[in-house]
Order: C-alpha cells, then sequence, then structure tokens
C-alpha cells in the first residue's frame, strides 16, 4: 500500500540501526509516549535491533488503559437502564469493571453496540427515537475532535436522544508529571497523530523544563528507528528540541481546524488517569453551551462502590517504572481473553502488546 | 485507538469523502480539515470516520528519494558482511 509499505523497507530499518549503534556511545532511556507506537515496535521487534545501551521503555499513551474503572462502572451502570443504547469503539468493550464490563452486560442483553464512528452513533440515534443512546467517548487529542464534530452535527440535527460521555484526555500534563516523579528518562517518541491535530507547539516546555528532546514519530518501523536515530543524536551532541521525523503528516502548527472545534466543544478539567492520580488540566469537560449532549449532566444513575483488582501492575507499567514480564500475573491470570487490568485489554496496552509478540 | 492510514480520496460530495485503502473504500467525514485544496488523488489520514490531515506527498516523496540513497549505502554494508563472514548489524 502506497506510503506504508515504504516505510516498512528492511533495509532501510538497518540502516537506521547501523547508524544508531556506530553514534551512541552513552546508555539512552527513551520512552514511546503512544500505544500505536509499542505495539509497532513489538510486533516489529526493534529492540532487537538496537544495542544494548538504548533502552525503549513504553508511557501512558493508550485511552482505554488510562482509564479509570470508575468510568466503565458508570458506562456499564448506563447500559442497565431500559431506555438506553450504549455506543462504542470496540476497544472499551472488554475493559473489566468492578463486577462486570460491558461485554459481559451485552450478553446479559444490554443493548451495546460497537461502532467505528461517532457518526454511526449519530445514525442509530435518529433511527431510535424513543431510546437514549450514549457515545463513549474515549482518546487523546486524535479522537477528541471527532466527538467535538459530533456534539456539533447533533445541536445541528436537533438531536435530543444523543449523549457523549467524555472521558477524553490531552496528552502533555502526562508527559511532565512523569519525569517530574523520577521517571528517568532521556527523551520521548512524540505521538505522530496526536501532534497531528495540536502541531508541536504543545512539548515545547519539555527541553525548556526538563533538558530532554522529543521527536514526533510516525508508525511504521523505518519511522521508529529514524526517530530513535534523531533522539539519540540530540543526545550525544548535548541537544535537547523538538523534532518532527512524521513530517509527511505532521505540521509545526498541527490542524487548526480540529482544534477550534475541540475549543468550541471541550474545556480543561483535573483528569484521574490510571498510574499518574489526578492530573492538572489533563482532562476535557463538555462546555455548559453543550451540555445537553453531556451523559454525566443530563443521565443520573447509581454507580456501584468502585473495586480495584488484586495484583495487577498496570499503573506501575503506565509510568514506564515495570514491565509486563515484571508482572505476577502476565500470561497466566491475565490474557488478552481473559484480562484482568486495562492494558491486557487494549491492543495498544503494553501487555497485550508484549503478550502477543514479546512473551 | 490512535492508528491512523492513509487514504486515496476517490471521490468528494457534500463534506464527506470516499477514500480507499487497498481494495477497501471508505466513507469519510471532511468536517475536521480544510476542504478548499482537496482533490481526488490525494491522500488523507482518516481516523474515526474523520480525515485528520492531507498527507503532503511532495515531502513524502522527497523522504523516499533520501531512503533510496539510504538503500545503496546499505549495499554496501551487506557487501562489508559477506566480505567479513559476519553480522556488522
Amino acid at each position: 500500500m502506497k506510503y506504508i509499505d515504504e516505510y516498512r523497507n528492511k533495509d532501510i530499518v538497518k540502516y537506521f540501526a547501523n547508524q544508531i549503534k556506530t553514534i551512541s556511545n552513552q546508555p539512552i532511556r527513551l520512552m514511546e509516549v503512544c500505544g500505536g507506537h509499542t505495539m509497532s515496535i513489538q510486533k516489529f521487534g526493534l529492540p532487537h535491533l538496537l544495542p544494548e545501551n538504548v533502552e525503549l521503555i513504553s508511557g501512558p499513551g493508550c485511552p482505554v488503559c488510562v482509564t479509570g474503572r470508575e468510568y466503565v462502572d458508570r458506562a456499564i451502570a448506563y447500559s442497565r437502564l431500559e431506555d438506553v443504547i450504549i455506543t462504542t469503539y470496540g476497544d472499551l468493550i472488554k475493559v473489566p469493571g468492578s463486577s462486570s464490563s460491558l461485554e459481559r452486560e451485552k450478553a446479559d442483553g444490554a443493548d451495546i453496540r460497537i461502532i467505528y464512528s461517532i457518526l454511526d452513533a449519530m445514525l442509530i440515534a435518529k433511527k431510535n427515537k424513543s431510546k437514549r443512546v450514549v457515545f463513549l467517548g474515549i482518546g487523546f487529542e486524535t479522537t477528541a475532535p471527532a466527538s467535538a464534530a459530533g456534539i456539533i452535527k447533533a445541536q445541528t440535527a436537533s438531536l435530543t436522544n444523543f449523549f457523549v460521555f467524555s472521558a477524553h484526555k490531552v496528552m502533555p500534563p502526562a508527559m511532565e508529571s512523569l519525569i517530574d516523579e523520577g521517571v528517568q528518562l532521556d527523551g520521548y517518541i512524540g505521538p505522530g497523530h496526536v501532534s497531528t491535530i495540536t502541531g508541536k507547539g504543545i512539548y515545547e516546555n519539555i527541553p525548556k523544563k526538563f533538558n530532554m528532546g522529543v521527536v514526533i514519530s510516525g508508525f511504521e518501523p523505518v519511522d521508529l528507528m529514524q526517530s530513535i536515530h534523531m533522539l539519540v543524536k540530540q543526545k550525544e551532541n548535548n541537544e535537547a528540541k523538538v523534532e518532527i521525523q512524521y513530517s509527511r503528516v505532521v505540521k509545526p502548527d498541527g490542524n487548526k481546524v480540529a482544534q477550534d472545534m475541540l475549543d468550541e466543544v471541550f474545556e480543561p478539567r483535573d483528569d484521574w488517569w490510571r498510574g499518574l492520580g489526578v492530573l492538572k488540566d489533563s482532562g476535557l469537560k463538555i462546555k455548559r453551551k453543550y451540555h445537553k449532549f453531556d451523559a454525566e449532566e443530563m443521565i443520573k444513575v447509581e454507580v456501584e462502590e468502585l473495586k480495584e483488582p488484586k495484583g495487577c501492575i498496570c499503573g506501575l507499567i503506565l509510568r514506564g517504572e515495570k514491565k509486563p514480564k515484571d508482572c505476577k500475573l502476565f500470561g497466566k491470570a491475565c490474557t488478552p481473553s481473559d484480562p484482568v487490568g486495562a492494558c491486557m485489554v487494549s491492543s495498544e496496552g503494553s501487555c497485550h502488546a508484549y503478550y502477543l509478540y514479546n512473551r | 485507538m490512535c492508528l491512523s492510514i492513509p487514504a486515496r480520496i476517490e471521490s468528494i460530495e457534500g463534506g464527506m469523502a470516499v477514500c480507499s485503502v487497498g481494495q477497501s473504500t471508505y466513507n469519510t467525514s471532511l468536517d475536521l480539515i480544510s476542504e478548499e485544496d482537496l482533490k481526488v488523488g490525494d491522500y488523507l489520514l482518516i481516523h474515526t470516520g474523520f480525515a485528520l490531515q492531507k498527507l503532503d506527498t511532495e515531502e513524502a516523496n522527497s523522504i523516499l528519494a533520501t531512503f533510496e540513497e539510504f538503500k545503496k549505502l546499505n549495499d554496501n554494508l551487506d557487501k562489508e558482511e559477506l566480505k567479513q563472514n559476519k553480522r556488522i548489524v
């Protein structure tokens, strides 16, 4: 496929592996923030191509993984209401709540539908006027603009039975919090599709405050090897700056149309992240003027008491402090078909990627 | 969740584009992108039914041309490995 196959060329990957080996002298620890990067790195076996002094660790960029159990519990509570249809991206369906999951509720008869786009959820709302349709809005700056566009469309279409339950989050507070809390890093492989929307400006604080580089990367093996090469080069030259490797897609100022739409519909709020706790201004709440589409405002439910599973170290893995293989449950009590923690559920979760490609 | 793929525009109508990836086609909303400079044959990055960005094909092609140069350098590396009868990378 055009503009994909070229970036999987093994000769180019090998070229960058050689370049990294040639220029790299010091130990360097790099975090790939995005779950899509984790998946690609493990799938293509990139750690095996790097010299021993270059270490890659996975970060908190898997939306399903950082979303709290409370969110799942509330979604389950909505699904138990007679007149509610839940619409969700597939990633969330298996995530365990305190005592159930959306998958289990669906098996028990709840009307829960996996959709590809918020536009599908709106069609369901139009066809089911006697029902309330709740869309589970999770994801970072990549996905949140689509939810914003959906809400504006719902306003235009005067939909009265369509609601968004937002757990949307923004990336920079998590990236800064990790370093503030003492996680040892020398650079970030920056999220490519978040940056497609935001541009590179959101990371400028990181080199200034922490003296470490950020390279915004594409998702194919050549992209990732080139990004690692750029970060190693920065470190060896004592530089710290924000660079864009994924320049065929990411523009320095990002996508202004999508940014404006985000600002129109959402406002920042403090939000809870698995592994990181509550981070200031890291979540996106639907603004008051669109409150009639906000599920939290419009649909009141009783939510069961929160229970966290014993033994799951998903939080430490999201902070880069532990690897999936350090967890006693990994591959035994916790597998993709019967997951204990969210990191094993999502196709972008570290545990899931390690289970598939690096057991 | 954050995965997204380049898809070729096959047609544009009423704020929507039909895009193809390999043999598959997708209806894609153009709400999040400036439509003015889009045309059939352009590549869009699509995510959850919305186009997020037009792929800069000029930039992509220029990078791919540089990679062709790297491939030649890599051939030299292969030859060196054969000569030394061991893997360098």
